[in-house]
């Protein structure tokens, strides 16, 4: 177990919430606590998120989902708002840290949202995006990674022709890929998809699908999903939140097919919206 | 139709109100084109009798109905023996009507216009022996054609010769450059005299129908025409150039004639330095409002008061530049830069430069309103995208935020142009001059003269249409110079609409 403060209502739930093996995790959220103008969202969250797997969040709407992966990242920097107690460890390195740049940051952390919002550019233009941001690279070697983002993103074969198009003229799934190709570009450690398929129709859907499995084994992906196949389909491990908090954490098999809490089995087989 | 059955009295209400809101647009602009393209037409010339045996010639105008009968008003020219060029006739006093294909109408210099016939010609005093009908009136065409050449060649040497000359005489200290320029400017100007007394050779003699003589230098005439004996096609081309005079020429006699050009120039070269101020500053504004400041009370304050300046009579921004652009600023700078040319001022006095300003003040609540508005809509998932891939704020403004909402700040500058193209009222406090024959942009040092008083369409229709003596001739002036007015803001509007399609078109639709 985790070194945490020892309470009988947080070991309750603990029971069902498995450890990961520190050595094997890329991301390590411990007691962290959110809250929008003193509404809390997040209450002391603790668990590990495996290094390339995929794990899922799933959780009724409202549950925090949205808000923890976008603390992951510091998005809520923006937020004055916002309040926040607790640790998040990328690699064992604190990111709140004053010597972690968030620029830095948010590119080992690429995040992909709901909705597809590619940049008013070219296809070329908006994967290159992030490269540009760094400079430091010749047309040549960007027009590589441009490349390589693309055909990571499964997307490669339906725009190489047309590259200098704009990206509004894609499709909504094209967009979404495009989207994630633009994270990919800057060769993130850790990817987080925010709902990526709600969406897209059941094509796209797959697509995306297919191509958060074969990320696995370049990076961490943490998912966000309303849909309960999905979780099943291309997750490794699935954490159940529930009014901000960890209810259930498991490997996804055990998760969906032998449930610990009452609570989880009940969302999972939709008793509880 | 079909679709608006079963809609109920409202949709018929709303699409009358559009059908009713579009004819007025049309009846408007039909008038004023009637009214106003009307004037350049070479309409006929007719010669007539009364009952008391007195003659006259002239063009024939509007009726008008009254107790006694049928009025009709003709434009008889020859003011020096009329008195006026203008005559009501009751219709039932003509007793003989007739078309004489050699009636002409001379439009001259002085006077304004002749209407009877041509009798001779003369150079240099001695009149010459023509008696054909048709080879006097190719003589007169080649003599104009001679003319308007001689007339080119003066004003290029005018142009290239003398005026530099002058000017550099007035910056010259040395004494003997100041000497051989003397010298070259007399050459200069000895030539010119030469070439005007050249073109003072030719005189053309005229005779009104009642028998009165007139010796007309041709350098007086401005235009010659003999409208009953023209064809369509050439009653076409006299109409085309007799408009395009009116479009490239400056105005003459008070007003009542001649062009618009520098009045086109100074509305445009306004408004196009409206725009300049007003972009900038508009935009930036809407930015910090929207994207920068704290969203607290004190920017909704700030915004709430944006919205409302709009709603302030333009008169008012116009007494505020008249105290602070004119007479602070421009005073200050006249004291500081200008004070050897006190007391006349340079920049304490209205001018382009503080019009500009002071339309760009009056225009700026409509651009940030419309760009806060572009800004609003764009999705906040759009500035996460940008912040999530490591960029910064600054990053995320300039590449991602200001092109998308580029559309609505061209809308922005759309409506100020429509609002600062015809606002004249601020204008006459700052700047806007009855007659300014001198445009602000020339090939003299700096080129742009930004303290110049210039002249705009809407003022000068104000100043045609109530400040002229001669009312008749003012009326299709003040219908041509609206129907110009309302032309060149059309041209303005749809050059930024064109723009703004072009951006939109590059990116397609903001995805929602
Ligand atoms: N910017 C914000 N300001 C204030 N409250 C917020 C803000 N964003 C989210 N919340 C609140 O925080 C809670 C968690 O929201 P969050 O968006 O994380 O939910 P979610 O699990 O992602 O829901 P969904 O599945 O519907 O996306 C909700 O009660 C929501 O009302
Ligand atoms: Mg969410």
């Amino acid at each position: 177990m985790l070194a945490q403060p020892d309470t009988p209502a947080a070991n309750a739930s603990r029971d069902a919430v498995i450890d990961i093996d520190p050595g094997a995790s890329c991301l390590e959220i411990q007691g962290l606590s959110l809250a929008y103008a003193g509404t809390p969202a997040l209450s002391d969250l603790t668990l590990r998120v495996p290094r390339h797997r995929v794990t899922a969040f799933i959780g009724p709407s409202g549950c925090g989902k949205s808000t923890l992966l976008r603390a992951l990242n510091r998005l809520h920097d923006l937020n004055e708002t916002v309040s926040r107690r607790g640790a998040i460890r990328l690699e064992g390195q604190e990111i709140h840290a004053p010597e972690v740049a968030v620029a830095e940051l948010r590119r080992r952390v690429g995040m992909v949202f709901q909705t597809p919002n590619p940049f008013p550019m070219s296809i070329y233009e908006n994967v290159a995006f992030g490269l540009r941001l760094q400079g430091g690279l010749r047309k040549r070697q960007r027009d590589e990674v441009v490349e390589w983002a693309l055909r990571s993103a499964a997307l490669w074969d339906e725009v190489k022709e047309r590259l200098g198009a704009s990206a509004w003229s894609l499709s909504g799934g094209q967009q979404q890929r495009l989207v994630i190709a633009r994270t990919l570009a800057v060769k993130p450690e850790v990817l987080l998809l925010d709902e990526p398929a709600s969406a897209l129709d059941p094509i796209s859907t797959l697509k995306i699908e297919e191509l958060i499995r074969s990320l696995k084994s370049q990076l961490t992906l943490v998912l966000v999903t309303h849909n309960m196949q999905q979780a099943a389909r291309v997750s490794d491990y699935t954490a159940f939140l529930h009014g901000g908090e960890l209810v259930e954490y498991a490997p996804t098999d055990a998760l969906f097919t032998n449930p610990r809490l009452v609570r989880t089995e009940n969302y999972i087989t939709g008793r509880m919206a | 139709m079909r679709r608006l059955r079963g809609e109920g009295p409202w949709a018929w209400l709303a699409a009358g109100s559009v059908a009713l809101s579009l004819l007025l647009l049309v009846a408007l602009l039909a008038l004023l084109a009637g009214r106003g393209l009307a004037h350049f037409w070479p309409g006929e010339l007719v010669q007539i009798e009364l009952d008391d045996g007195s003659r006259f010639a002239a063009r024939p105008g509007r009726e008008e109905r009254s107790a006694e009968g049928v009025e009709r008003l003709y434009h008889t020219g020859n003011r020096e023996w009329l008195g006026t060029p203008w005559r009501w006739i009751e219709v039932a006093r003509i007793v003989e009507q007739r078309r004489p294909a050699e009636l002409v109408i001379v439009e001259r210099r002085r006077w304004g216009d002749f209407i009877g016939r041509v009798a001779g010609l003369e150079e240099d005093g001695v009149a010459l022996d023509i008696d054909d009908e048709a080879a006097r009136w190719t003589t007169l065409d080649e003599r104009l054609g001679r003319l308007a050449q001689l007339r080119e060649a003066r004003d290029a040497l005018r142009q290239q010769a003398v005026m530099p000359r002058v000017r550099a005489l007035a910056a010259e200290q040395d004494v003997a450059s100041r000497a051989r320029l003397e010298d070259e400017l007399a050459a200069a100007n000895a030539e010119v005299l030469a070439l005007q007394a050249r073109m003072a050779r030719d005189r053309v003699v005229l005779e009104s129908v009642t028998g009165e003589r007139l010796a007309l230098p041709l350098e007086e005439v401005l235009a010659l025409q003999r409208p009953n004996a023209m064809s369509l096609p050439a009653k076409l081309g006299a109409w085309g150039e007799r408009a395009w005079r009116f479009l490239s020429e400056g105005p003459r006699a008070a007003n009542t004639a001649g062009g618009v050009w520098p009045a086109i120039f100074g509305t445009v070269l306004l408004v196009l330095l409206m725009s300049l101020l007003v972009a900038p500053f508009g935009v930036l504004a809407a930015i910090y409002l929207n994207e920068i400041a704290h969203q607290g009370r004190l920017t909704r304050l700030v915004r709430i008061s944006v919205r409302n300046l709009a709603g302030v009579p333009s008169i008012v921004y116009g007494v505020f530049g008249l105290g602070v652009f004119v007479y602070g600023i421009g005073g200050s700078l006249d004291e500081w830069f200008f004070s050897e040319q006190l007391p006349s001022p340079t920049f304490g006095t209205g001018g382009l430069l503080w019009a500009s300003l002071t339309l760009a003040l009056l225009t700026l609540p409509v651009v940030i309103v419309a760009t806060e508005e572009g800004l609003a809509r764009i999705p906040d998932h759009q500035r996460e995208g940008a912040l999530a891939l490591g960029a910064t704020r600054l990053e995320t403004l300039r590449r991602v935020v200001v092109p998308m909402a580029l559309p609505a700040m061209l809308t922005g500058m759309i409506l100020a142009v429509a609002r600062a193209a015809g606002e004249v009222a601020p204008l006459m406090l700052v700047g806007v001059a009855k007659l300014a024959p001198q445009v602000a942009l020339d090939g003299e040092f700096p080129f742009l003269h930004l303290e110049r008083k210039f002249m705009h369409l809407g003022y000068h229709i104000f100043d045609v249409g109530f400040h002229s003596g001669d009312v008749e001739a003012a009326l299709p002036l003040v219908y041509a110079t609206a129907l110009l007015l309302v032309m060149v803001i059309l041209v303005l509007n749809l050059t930024a609409i064109f723009l703004r399609h072009h951006l939109k078109a590059r990116h397609g639709a903001l995805p929602r």
